[in-house]
Order: C-alpha cells, then sequence, then structure tokens
C-alpha cells in the first residue's frame, strides 16, 4: 500500500473560462504537513476548491488521486466521506439549521459510507463536547444555527471544530489563519496540531507565514499564476517573509 | 440523516410520481349522479336524515350559488380553466353502512387503507394521544377515543350526526363565521356540504387529547365539500390536526371545504393543517383544486386562535385562514409554509380583523416555489376603529429553487385606527451554491443539503406543529422536494 495520500498530477483548472490552475503537480504523503503560499490571484483557494470537488470549478485536464481514487466526476460528499476535509476561508451561513444536527448528520453520514452505524445521541454528545471544549466553542454555541451571527473567529473555531469531529484523512485548510486575532490564531493552530499524526495529512494554504510560528510544515511550496515555482521546507517560508515574492517572479 | 423508521424516505418512489399516496381503493361507494341542482341537495339532506332547518339553509345557499355563479373569483394570481360544476359528483359514500357507531362496524378494507396510508386508527395513534374522525370522499368512517373525550364532556363527532344529537349548537354556530353567502366557493359547499367533524369543548375543560381528522378523495369524478365547526366554550382549550391526501388521477378534482371557528371567553383553539393533496404529476396534469374558507371567531375577551398549516399539496391553493378579532385581547396567530413545485399554484394567507381593544396578531409566512411554479402570499390586515391599541406583527418569506418559478407578496393594509401599532417584514432568498457545496463538503448528499437548508428555512413554522404532526411535517416536505436540485 501507498503512502501517499493524495497525488495531483498536471492539474488544470479554470472559473468560468478563465484559467486559474496551469500544469500543477503535488504529492501529499501520510503523516505530512505541507504548506502553499503565494500572493493574491495565485490560485491557492481555487486549487484547495477544486480539490473538494466545488462544482463552480472546472478541471480541464490532469489528474487528482486521493486515497487511491481517482476523484474525476466525484460528487463533493463523497469525497468527504472518504476522508477529505476543507475548512473554508468563508464559512457559510445556514439560518435554521442547528449546528448539532449540522453536525451529527455529517458524521453519520460518513459513518453510513464507510459502513459505521450511527453514533447514540449520547456517544455523539461525549465526543462532540470533548472537541468543543478543546476549541473553546460554548454548549450555547452548539444550539445555534449554524455559523449565524457568528463573529470570524467563531467560524473559524467551528471549522476546527469540525474538523476534529469528522477527523478526515485529509485537512486542506483555505487560508483558516487569516482574520484572526493572536488568541484565536492560537486556538486555530492548537486545534490543527492536535487533529495533525502520522495517519493523516494536513495541506495548508495561508498568506501569511505567522501560523507557522504555531505550526510546523514539512514542505513549503510556493504558488505563482497557478502553479508551485518552488518547495521547500520551513526556512523558505522565513526567506519569503523577508523578501516577499518579488524576488521569485523574477528569478 | 436517514434514520427515518417511517416509510416516507427519500427512496420512496411510484412509478411516475414522487406521490406515495397515490393508490385507489376498490371499495363499492353509493353514489350519486353527476351535476348539481335541487334535487341533488334535497337527496344529500334526505340521505343524512336532515331536519327541514337544514335543508331550508342549503336550498338557501343553493339559490344564492346560481344566482352568482358567473361570479367567480377571479383576483387570485392562480390560472387554471373553468370549472363545470355540472360535471362533478356531489356525494359518494364508500360504504353501505355510513356513519359506523365504533371502529368494530367499520369496513375491515376501510381500516387497512387507513393503515396503508399511514392512519391506523386504533392502536398507533391512541398510543399517541391523538383521537382521529377519517372522512373517506363525503362520509366519516370513524372516530376514536371516543371514551376518554366522553368523560371530559368533550364532542367530537361527525357533523352529520351532531345535526341529530347537538341540533342547538349546530343550528346556533353554523354560518356564524362564515355565512352561506360570504364568497362563492364557501356558498357551494353551503348547499351541498356532506360531512366533517364537529367539536364542542366545554366551559373549563382543556381537551385530553389532539383531536385529528384526515380526509381523503377517493371516488374519481367527486368534490369534497366537507363542513368542519369547532366551537371552545368559555376557559376551554383545544388542539385539532387535519390531514388530506388525494390518489393519483389524470382529472381535477375538487374540494372546497368550510371550516368555521368559536371561541368564546378566555378559550383557545389551536387548528393545524398538513394538506398533501394530490399536486398533479410533473407535466401539471391532474391535482386538487383546493378552494378553502377557513375563518376563526375570537367572539369572547382574552380568547385566542391560532392557525399553523404546512401545505405541500394540491395543483391549485387557494386559501386564507382568518381571525375575527372581536374580543378584547384577543389573539389571532398565522403560521404557514407553502411549497409548491412543477405546475402547482398557491395563492394563501391570511385575515386578521382587529375589531376589540388590545387585539394582537402574529402572521409568519414561509413560501418556497421550486420548478415552474407560483407561490403567493396574500394577506389583510384590518384595523377597525374600535379596535384601540391593536398591534400586528407580519413577516413573508419566500425561497426560490431554480429560476423558473415564482414568489409573490401582496400585504393589504387598512388601519382606521391611529392606537394601531403595524409592523410587516418581507424577505426573498434562493438556497445558494455556496449553502449546499457547503454542506455537501461534510458528507451530506445533495439532496438532503438542499433538505436540510429548506428545512431550516421552515424552522420556525414546524416548532408551532404538535411534535409528531412536526415530524410528518418535515417528512412530506423532503417527499415534495425531490428532483429539485442537481
Amino acid at each position: 500500500m501507498s503512502k501517499n495520500i493524495i497525488e495531483i498530477k498536471n492539474l488544470h483548472a479554470s472559473v468560468e473560462d478563465t484559467k486559474i490552475i496551469k500544469g500543477l503537480n503535488l504529492k501529499i504523503n501520510v503523516g505530512e504537513k505541507h504548506t502553499i503560499m503565494g500572493p493574491n490571484g495565485s490560485g491557492k483557494s481555487t486549487l484547495a476548491n477544486v480539490l473538494a470537488g466545488n462544482p463552480s470549478y472546472t478541471v480541464d485536464s490532469g489528474e487528482i488521486i486521493f486515497m487511491g481514487q481517482d476523484l474525476d466526476e466525484m460528487e463533493p460528499d463523497i469525497r468527504a466521506c472518504i476522508g477529505l476535509f476543507l475548512a473554508f476561508q468563508y464559512p457559510v451561513e445556514l439560518p435554521g439549521v442547528r449546528m448539532w444536527q449540522f453536525l451529527k448528520s455529517s458524521l453519520d453520514a460518513k459513518r453510513e459510507y464507510n459502513g459505521q452505524e450511527p453514533l447514540s445521541t449520547r456517544e455523539f454528545d461525549n465526543l462532540l463536547n470533548e472537541y468543543a471544549e478543546k476549541v473553546g466553542i460554548s454548549q450555547d454555541f452548539i444550539k445555534r444555527n449554524v455559523n449565524e451571527g457568528f463573529s470570524g473567529g467563531e467560524k473559524k473555531r467551528n471549522e476546527i471544530l469540525q474538523l476534529s469531529l469528522l477527523n478526515p484523512k485529509l485537512a486542506i485548510l483555505d487560508e483558516t489563519d487569516s482574520g484572526l486575532d493572536i488568541d484565536a490564531l492560537k486556538v486555530v493552530s492548537q486545534g490543527i496540531d492536535s487533529f495533525s499524526s502520522n495517519e493523516n495529512s494536513v495541506l495548508l494554504v495561508t498568506h501569511y507565514q505567522r501560523i507557522l510560528n504555531y505550526i510546523q510544515p514539512d514542505f513549503v511550496h510556493v504558488m505563482m499564476d497557478g502553479n508551485i515555482v518552488t518547495s521547500g521546507d520551513k526556512s523558505l517560508a522565513l526567506e519569503l517573509e523577508e523578501k516577499g515574492y518579488d524576488w521569485l517572479s523574477t528569478k | 440523516m436517514n434514520n427515518d423508521k417511517n416509510v416516507i424516505s427519500r427512496d420512496t418512489k411510484l412509478e411516475d410520481d414522487n406521490y406515495k399516496w397515490g393508490f385507489d381503493f376498490q371499495f363499492n361507494a353509493d353514489n350519486a349522479p353527476i351535476g348539481l341542482s335541487e334535487d341533488i341537495v334535497k337527496l344529500i339532506s334526505s340521505k343524512k336524515n336532515e331536519p327541514e332547518w337544514l335543508l331550508d339553509w342549503r336550498l338557501k345557499s343553493l339559490n344564492h350559488f346560481f344566482k352568482n355563479q358567473d361570479n367567480e373569483p377571479e383576483w387570485a394570481n392562480i390560472d387554471f380553466p373553468k370549472i363545470d360544476f355540472q360535471k362533478i359528483r356531489y356525494y359518494s359514500s364508500p360504504t353501505d353502512k355510513p356513519n359506523p357507531k365504533s371502529l368494530d362496524e367499520v369496513d375491515p378494507e376501510m381500516l387497512e387503507a387507513f393503515t396503508k396510508l399511514g392512519i391506523p386508527l386504533e392502536e398507533q395513534k391512541k398510543l399517541s394521544g391523538v383521537a382521529v374522525d377519517a372522512i373517506m370522499d363525503s362520509v366519516s368512517v370513524a372516530t376514536t377515543y371516543q371514551k376518554q373525550l366522553e368523560d371530559a364532556g368533550v364532542i367530537f363527532c361527525p357533523i352529520s350526526e351532531a345535526v341529530h344529537k347537538y341540533p342547538e349548537l349546530v343550528q346556533k354556530y353554523m354560518g356564524s363565521v362564515v355565512p352561506y353567502s360570504d364568497n362563492f366557493y364557501a356558498t357551494l359547499n353551503s348547499a351541498v356540504f356532506t360531512d366533517g367533524s364537529f367539536i364542542y369543548v366545554p366551559p373549563g375543560v382543556r381537551c385530553p387529547v389532539e383531536l385529528m381528522t384526515y380526509f381523503r378523495i377517493n371516488e374519481l369524478d367527486t368534490g369534497q365539500f366537507e363542513r368542519t365547526l369547532i366551537i371552545a366554550d368559555k376557559g376551554s382549550y383545544v388542539s385539532y390536526l387535519e390531514g388530506c391526501t388525494a390518489p393519483f388521477r389524470k382529472n381535477n378534482q375538487l374540494h372546497a371545504a368550510v371550516v368555521e371557528l368559536v371561541a368564546l371567553d378566555d378559550a383557545e383553539i389551536k387548528y393545524s393543517t398538513l394538506q398533501n393533496w394530490f399536486p398533479g404529476d410533473t407535466n401539471g396534469e391532474g391535482g386538487v383544486y383546493n378552494f378553502v374558507t377557513k375563518r376563526g371567531k375570537c367572539q369572547g375577551k382574552n380568547s385566542k386562535i391560532s392557525w399553523t398549516q404546512v401545505e405541500t399539496g394540491s395543483a391549485i391553493t387557494w386559501k386564507y385562514p382568518s381571525v375575527l378579532l372581536q374580543g378584547d385581547n384577543s389573539v389571532g396567530e398565522f403560521y404557514s409554509v407553502a411549497l409548491v413545485n412543477n405546475y402547482q399554484q398557491a395563492d394563501t394567507g391570511t385575515k386578521m380583523i382587529h375589531i376589540g381593544k388590545n387585539t394582537k396578531s402574529t402572521i409568519i409566512a414561509k413560501g418556497i416555489s421550486a420548478g415552474k411554479a407560483t407561490n403567493t402570499y396574500r394577506g389583510q390586515v384590518k384595523v377597525l376603529p374600535t379596535a384601540k391599541n391593536a398591534r400586528n406583527f407580519t413577516q413573508c418569506d419566500s425561497l426560490l429553487i431554480g429560476d423558473k418559478c415564482g414568489a409573490h407578496t401582496i400585504p393589504y393594509i387598512e388601519v382606521k385606527n391611529p392606537t394601531a401599532q403595524l409592523e410587516h417584514e418581507a424577505t426573498t432568498s434562493k438556497v445558494s451554491d455556496d449553502q449546499l457545496f457547503y454542506t455537501q463538503q461534510r458528507g451530506i448528499s445533495l439532496e438532503d443539503a438542499n433538505y436540510m437548508i429548506i428545512n431550516g428555512f421552515c424552522k420556525g413554522i414546524f416548532k408551532e406543529l404538535p411534535f409528531e404532526f412536526a415530524i410528518e411535517a418535515s417528512q412530506l416536505l423532503r417527499v415534495s422536494l425531490e428532483g429539485t436540485v442537481g
């Protein structure tokens, strides 16, 4: 059994006829943490959405193999059930849909797909309480509607709560760190850190180096104009912080 | 997600339609000839062995109907071919023994039929504490839970029976809220109504169980004209539920009911409807025309009438459950979810007429449109000069699925007392692709995601329904939404 979780081969993708991703290759193995950095408009978020199967994006050519399966034409919910998770940059509000119901339905759907019985209400509550406490989410938060009236920080914590609960094989975090104050950033980073193990992988899409003070990536990739232009270890991130992205485009 | 043990699920499918109640039953039926005439009205009256005053009232209504038969209401935002009232059958009785006295006398096949419909008359509803009156075509076939109701002094019986047993009550209140001359369809109903439920709750009694009537149109070409009368005497309380289905028919069926509620001093009536008449097929063929007059009168001080409706069925719905707020400090409420899909048309809403002092009303209407359907909210809030310090809050939310459907909100507000305070809020929204993708990314299928979001939109209404009904309502919503996304 191969150790790689996901392999992206020569991926081309577009939004409404505009080509965004142009021949990207990336391989992530089990237990690895990867970071993709890059300036605005380089295609980072597009990559995250394409991997999760957002129907607003089109894959023009190339291959995405996740957990040994070709993701081509696979519905987003099936991708989620086999272990792909996307923490959204802008989590949407679902008026009238209770957090509890949403979380329980998500977990039940995933368990059902994988041939497991749904958790009993009590088992689920225990699990939920445990994780909610870890990410600093209070009980009455669970009684509210999904993301409705949540602050920016609360929305991001909610994404991390879902990450912990659904325990995917691959967690893609799309600028989860942006717009967070330092306390929230700590909580979110700790959440990602405690999720991460040698059984799963993380792909962290970020604009800023600062989250890397809390999360130690194994690989840092720089994306520009729809492709990865250079890769390295954590020192690359520090170099970027110092020099900006311009030195790469002129390299 | 899919943990409902019930028969309704996303996998429920009929051959060419998603309407699971579409089968029809083979009963021997006692049918009147097709058409409308004085003779037919007399026939209905004699079948029911009615007293003379009632026959007179029917004939007066018929006369009025004939005089005004060219004045069908045309103001509603609905479109359908003219109805030929001479091509409808006005009476059909499914058994040789109408009005059975107990469940033992009910045709076992009929009981089985109701069980198949998910309306087990005997055991289940008893266990869940709901008294059921089932009406097949024109005749009440069974009323359960009689003993307990009798002990409490609550009368719950077919109106045809009440005419004989409680003539003073019927004569006093029938037509007192909806007069026979009220509107076109109410007039027709007054002439030819066949059965319906009658409820009387004596002073100070809180009805010990939920009361339910289950309506079914079965016979071909048969109109259903039921008439329901509920009287809550001083300081009493009753919660009443009605459910309705009809078989899959290529022809349109007419349903023109009248419901009258009367709440005396300090009394409260809660009236809940789950309307699932056959909506027609996906091409807009067939389906029930649901032209219904429902009105409650808060006659006494501090009385309260609350309408909750979940309307998913019928080809055309024309219905405005209303409250006349006559008693001082009386309260009227209207909570509604109206869902239309394919070629369905709904023009529905409410009227709140403030007459007494300090009267209050709340209107919360949620309209969901999918397919090529149109959904219109039409509501009237009227404050008369006598209604000092009247209050109204209205909220109308529309949700669109796809880009071929329509939603309209038409509020009429008429205020004749300067102390009144009225609020009106309205929104229109769509289930967004972002919401669907977000939910799907968490492992939930597209159809379940759509259902979950729409269910969320309706949440405020479902919570007004009795618990079991709320579950049924949300399952009904799921079935009605099939095929609206993807």
